[in-house]
């Protein structure tokens, strides 16, 4: 099924669509907010509410807001760290951790045997911990390229070209 | 375009982690358009980040979309309906707070100009009060002044009685030999009828010869009664008469008032 066709439908609030759409991105989306959340359990509850978010913001996509599965990251993302905020203060902690994904890779027992750990650290393999950093900062914490350039304390450039090596690696280890 | 840089650049990774503006992202979309390696490109770094986000997943069960399902028509036919209640209640409570806060203004800007009158009365008021100090302090210093000269140790007191025109009118007369001034308290005397004055007159009595030593001006509007005159004469009495206004050359006798003679 094409994906333009999917999102068109899902945006005349098509249910098949919908669901179509859910099956090639819940994994993804519940993903990126369990590495915010480290917590299965609610990182499971919050992704459904984020699907329904998304149906209930179907009609606000559009392709100047980039790929459909950035959008819907968008979301995801806020949603968790709204959740992480909240929580936080509860716990009295100001800042988010900003190195989740570091730590999940080096250190993954929390969080072991619910999540494809093996997976991940294939992926991952070889990449060096700035570029985990990057890749967490901007995929997954949803910095822009002038966040994560000052929260590096490194030239705006630079990130565009590191990001690129970075990323390159992980397809290396894909093939 | 180099399409080999540009996809080098590193754009294509920002522009799928959602890290551009959205000017940026058109821009993508219009080079993905046009050259497909850009496009192919965008799906490969997408596909590397979905691989990436999918190994941290919690692991869905299969029947998870339920879940979510089950939410789904809520949303449908909520929406619609809560859009439009909520709109005219932002506007009313919007007209509310600004009928509110107009009202607000215009009691301030009233309450304000009533007090800005309130503070120019008082001013005035107190201009007022300031005025009547500085006259009342005037006034006394000149009575002090007076006083003064009353008190002074040469001063020789004449007392004038009343004469036969005129019989309970009386006046004093202080005259300072040495500084040549005579004070006439005239206190005892009708006021003058319109077109004539009180002239005073110094006397040497053998031979009565009179000399004028001035007029009793503005008899009317002064209050004190008291008038200081310039007397250089070896006055024996003094006598004043009402003469028309002016004064005369010599006293007319038939309009003596009052009368009286220096003390040895």
């Amino acid at each position: 099924m094409d994906l333009d066709n999917l999102i068109q439908r899902f945006q005349k609030k098509d249910t098949v669509a919908f669901e179509a759409l859910y099956d090639m991105y819940a994994e993804n989306i519940c993903g990126v907010i369990n590495v915010i959340l480290k917590d299965p359990e609610r990182s499971q509850e919050l992704c459904q509410d984020v699907f329904v978010k998304i149906w209930s913001k179907s009609d606000q996509y559009d392709t100047s807001k980039g790929r459909f599965f950035t959008w819907i990251l968008n979301i995801a993302r806020n949603a968790a760290i709204d959740e992480l905020r909240s929580k936080s203060h509860k716990n009295q902690k100001k800042n988010l951790p900003v190195d989740s994904l570091v730590g999940i890779y080096e250190n993954s027992e929390d969080l072991n045997g619910k999540i494809d750990t093996i997976g991940l650290q294939s992926l991952l393999k070889g990449l060096k911990d700035k570029c985990i950093l990057l890749i967490d900062l901007l995929y997954f914490k949803g910095f822009t390229q002038k966040e994560a350039a000052k929260e590096l304390k490194t030239p705006i450039g630079t990130i565009k070209t590191r990001i690129r090596s970075c990323i390159s690696e992980i397809r290396k280890n894909m093939a | 375009m180099d399409v080999k840089a540009y996809i080098a650049s590193g754009i294509l990774e920002l522009y799928v982690a959602g890290a551009l503006s959205p000017e940026e992202n058109l821009e993508v979309q219009h080079y993905a358009l046009q050259y497909p390696e850009v496009k192919s490109e965008i799906e490969a770094i997408e596909k590397s980040i979905l691989e990436l986000t999918r190994t941290t997943s919690p692991k869905l069960s299969k029947d998870s979309f339920k879940t979510v399902r089950a939410q789904l028509d809520d949303v449908i036919q909520f929406k619609p309906e809560a859009s439009e209640r909520k709109t005219p209640w932002g506007n009313y409570m919007g007209w509310a707070a600004s009928i509110l806060l107009a009202v607000g203004l215009i009691g301030v800007y009233l309450q304000n100009n009533q007090l800005k009158t309130e503070i120019e009365i008082t001013n005035q008021e107190k201009e007022n009060l300031e005025q009547i100090l500085s006259t009342t302090q005037e006034k006394v210093i000149d009575k002090e002044a007076l006083l003064q000269q009353l008190r002074a140790k040469n001063i020789t007191v004449v007392a004038l009685g009343g004469q036969a025109v005129s019989p309970d009118s009386y006046a004093k007369a202080y005259w300072n030999r040495e500084e040549s001034k005579v004070i006439i308290d005239a206190q005892g005397l009708p006021e003058p009828p319109p077109g004539y004055a009180y002239q005073v007159w110094s006397l040497k009595l053998t031979p009565l010869t009179p000399t004028s030593i001035g007029l009793l001006e503005d008899f009317a509007t002064d209050e004190s009664k008291l008038f200081a005159l310039s007397n250089p004469n070896e006055s024996e009495a003094f006598g004043i008469t009402l003469e028309p206004e002016g004064g005369s050359e010599t006293p007319t006798l038939e309009q003596l008032y009052t009368l009286g003679a220096v003390g040895p």
